[in-house]
């Protein structure tokens, strides 16, 4: 699904990204971990298109397309999108709007033509259910206001109506206490599916205790050094990044 | 030859219209020429004036049209689409053929300024320059010694209004027109009402029109005034405003200015009654080469009035705006409230504000307050909508009318909200007030 290949990135004139490449499938749960400083971060904004990362080298396609090609919202509809580890406050655009006007931009780009209005509330319904939120929230302004916790919970509602095919979700667990961190990692579960991946980049094992990864890459200095299965996060939580970076050097 | 004597000679070349009018209309247009003639057109110089270059006005030759047609296809594609009792002008000459006053309660009287002075009608000869005089501005001046047409329109005390009052005023395209039309409104005591003023025209056009309104509030009464601008963006337009507010009056003013090249509004207030309350809600757009200034002033004349205040301004382009906001508190006019705020938005690096807020207080206990600030888009929050899915000028249109939502949300016309988010924001995929839905949201939670 997700192929990325050498991927050489600098942010002001500093490499960040030194050669990293990761093979994503369907239905496939990718958890990225790593230092700060590390590239977490760098990956996910660079796929999403966000300005100021300049890729040297490399190359990222998805579903065999080139994504570095591709406008921001090209990426958004083609199914490739991101949560964000610190999401921006809209004022005076109100949630229902946001989905309602992404999801059918999403559909339109498909070919698939608007979703009727009433079909599109019973399906914000069901998901604002799942997300423990109340319908008060659509009428909010995106974000404004909202607490750390909220705001993390509107990201996932978005993906839970916006149904990507591939999610990823950058420390989505930061600031999160234990019951918000269990509301998020639900919504998170619930869009597990066949043709369906996740990559989650986090800090802290933790989350990976409430979202089971099928891989887990440790990435240090801009590479990937050492990918292995859920159990590798619970070393890592054990021993700390450091073993890591020696065994590397 | 001078500026101001292209206008007195076309003046003169008028006059043989006016030869059988009553005299106190006739020294009331001598007054107004005199004025003129003594003022001349306004310069940089003048305060008032002093960031709005008037000489596309001044150097004009504008000619007076004697008729009024207009194609009832063309009419109706630039009509609002809203169930109204309706006047037409075209180039400020009555169209009956275009108005509609169906069904109109006799309590109400809707009528072209023509017909009132024809009839010397009661509702004009105290009223009609009262409260905007020939010493207002060169304009009013010049309006009063043109006076010809308009719209009277007076409301019976008690009267409730079910369907707005709709004046449209249609600019045509061709050889350059001008037009003086003044409005006169007067709201009985406790009746309520909505005023639309609507300006629009072939996109061809290059006329002027010079507008005087004047709005008499009685006791209680309640009137909400929309003036809408969708002038062609070559013509040119002026506006003097003035509203008197008795005890208990509560008015609206929804200044939505999206056209014209030109644009001059003044609006004012005057609270002379115990619990009169304004609110003045603005909405400027100026794209390409427009030019719009707003000046408002708000005069708490008694004690216990209340005014709000809520400009937001959209400049692209090498648009430049101009908003100066004055709220005025006469000695002694204690326990009154005066907030003003005006926030502007500049879509490009050439577009240019003016922003001055004044406030002049002479009594000790008021609460007021004023503030202007000026930004631009947030390109974080344009990145994140992106990400979503949604093109690049939807987002900036969404929060284009995001940023008008303050004032926006208050235009309960939906006709009229639906034009000036086409107009600031183009076409987007939904309604952005989505109403319906949200109202849909809420009833989920039952």
């Amino acid at each position: 699904m997700l192929q990325v290949k050498d991927l050489h990135v600098t942010v002001e004139g500093n490499e960040i990204l030194k050669g990293l490449t990761l093979t994503i499938n369907a239905g496939e749960v990718h958890a990225i971990m790593g230092p700060n400083g590390a590239g977490k971060s760098t990956l996910s904004a660079v796929i999403a298109g966000k300005d100021g990362y300049e890729v040297t080298q490399g190359t990222v396609t998805f579903e065999g397309k080139d994504v570095l090609e591709m406008e921001i919202e090209e990426r958004a509809q083609a199914g490739l999108l991101l949560g964000f580890q610190y999401p921006v406050e809209i004022p005076g655009v109100k949630n229902i709007y946001l989905l309602k006007s992404a999801l059918n931009a999403q559909r339109v780009a498909r070919g698939e033509g608007e979703m009727p209005a009433p079909e599109f509330m019973k399906l914000v319904k069901e998901k604002l259910g799942y997300m423990k939120m109340d319908a008060s929230f659509l009428q909010r302004a995106v974000n404004e206001g909202f607490s750390g916790g909220e705001k993390k919970r509107n990201e996932i509602l978005q993906m839970l109506v916006l149904q990507p095919k591939l999610a990823m979700l950058d420390e989505i667990d930061s600031g999160l206490d234990i019951d918000a961190m269990k509301v998020v990692a639900d919504g998170v579960n619930s869009l597990r599916a066949e043709d369906r991946a996740i990559l989650l980049v986090t800090h802290y094992q933790r989350l990976l205790d409430y979202i089971v990864p099928d891989q887990v890459h440790v990435l240090v200095d801009g590479r990937i050094v050492k990918t292995g299965d859920a159990e590798l996060a619970k070393q890592l939580e054990a021993n700390g990044y450091e073993g890591i970076e020696e065994s590397v050097a | 030859m001078s500026d101001t004597q292209t206008f007195l000679d076309t003046l003169k070349a008028r006059s043989s219209n006016y030869t059988a009018e009553p005299t106190w209309i006739a020294a009331r247009r001598q007054a107004g020429t005199a004025r003129f003639e003594a003022l001349g057109f306004p310069t940089r110089r003048d305060e008032e004036w002093k960031y709005t270059d008037v000489r596309s006005i001044a150097q004009g030759n504008f000619a007076i049209a004697d008729n009024a047609e207009f194609s009832p296809a063309t009419a109706a594609a630039l009509t609002l689409p809203i169930d109204a009792y309706r006047l037409t002008f075209v180039d400020g000459v009555f169209s009956s053929a275009l108005s509609d006053l169906d069904s109109l309660p006799s309590s109400v009287q809707v009528l072209p300024l023509s017909k009132a002075l024809a009839e010397n009608h009661e509702a004009v000869g105290g009223p009609l320059g009262r409260l905007t005089g020939v010493d207002f501005s060169p304009f009013a001046a010049l309006n009063t010694a043109f006076m010809e047409e308009g719209a009277v329109v007076r409301i019976a005390p008690g009267t409730v209004v079910e369907k707005p009052i709709l004046l449209q005023f249609l600019s045509r395209a061709g050889q350059p027109m001008m037009c003086h039309p003044r409005v006169l409104v007067e709201a009985g005591g406790r009746s309520e009402a909505t005023l639309i003023e609507h300006y629009t025209g072939e996109s061809e056009a290059t006329n002027f029109t010079n507008v005087v309104g004047e709005l008499m509030l009685d006791r209680g009464a309640i009137l909400a005034h929309y003036k809408l601008q969708e002038a062609p963006l070559g013509d040119l337009h002026v506006a003097s405003i003035h509203v008197e507010q008795g005890r208990d009056t509560r008015y609206t003013s929804y200044n939505l200015s999206l056209g014209g090249a030109l644009v001059r509004n003044d609006l004012i207030s005057d609270l002379n009654g115990q619990g009169a309350e304004t609110n003045f809600l603005g909405l400027f757009f100026g794209q390409g080469r427009q030019h719009v200034d707003n000046h408002t002033k708000v005069n708490h004349n008694a004690p216990l009035t209340f005014s709000n205040e809520n400009y937001k301004g959209i400049l692209d382009d090498r648009a430049h705006g101009v908003f100066n906001g004055k709220v005025y508190v006469k000695r002694d006019s204690q326990k009154i409230e005066g907030f003003q705020s005006n926030q502007n938005l500049l879509l490009s690096d050439r577009a240019h504000i003016d922003a001055k807020p004044e406030l002049e207080i002479y009594a000790d206990d008021v609460k007021c307050s004023h503030g202007t600030t000026t930004g631009q888009l947030d390109e974080e929050a344009i990145y994140a909508l992106r990400t979503r899915g949604i093109d690049e000028a939807t987002a900036r249109g969404l929060l284009t009318l995001a940023f008008a939502g303050e004032v926006l949300d208050k235009v309960t016309l939906d006709a009229i909200a639906e034009r000036v988010e086409l107009a600031v924001a183009g076409k987007l995929p939904e309604r952005f007030n989505l109403a319906g839905l949200v109202e849909a949201a809420v009833s989920l939670n039952d």
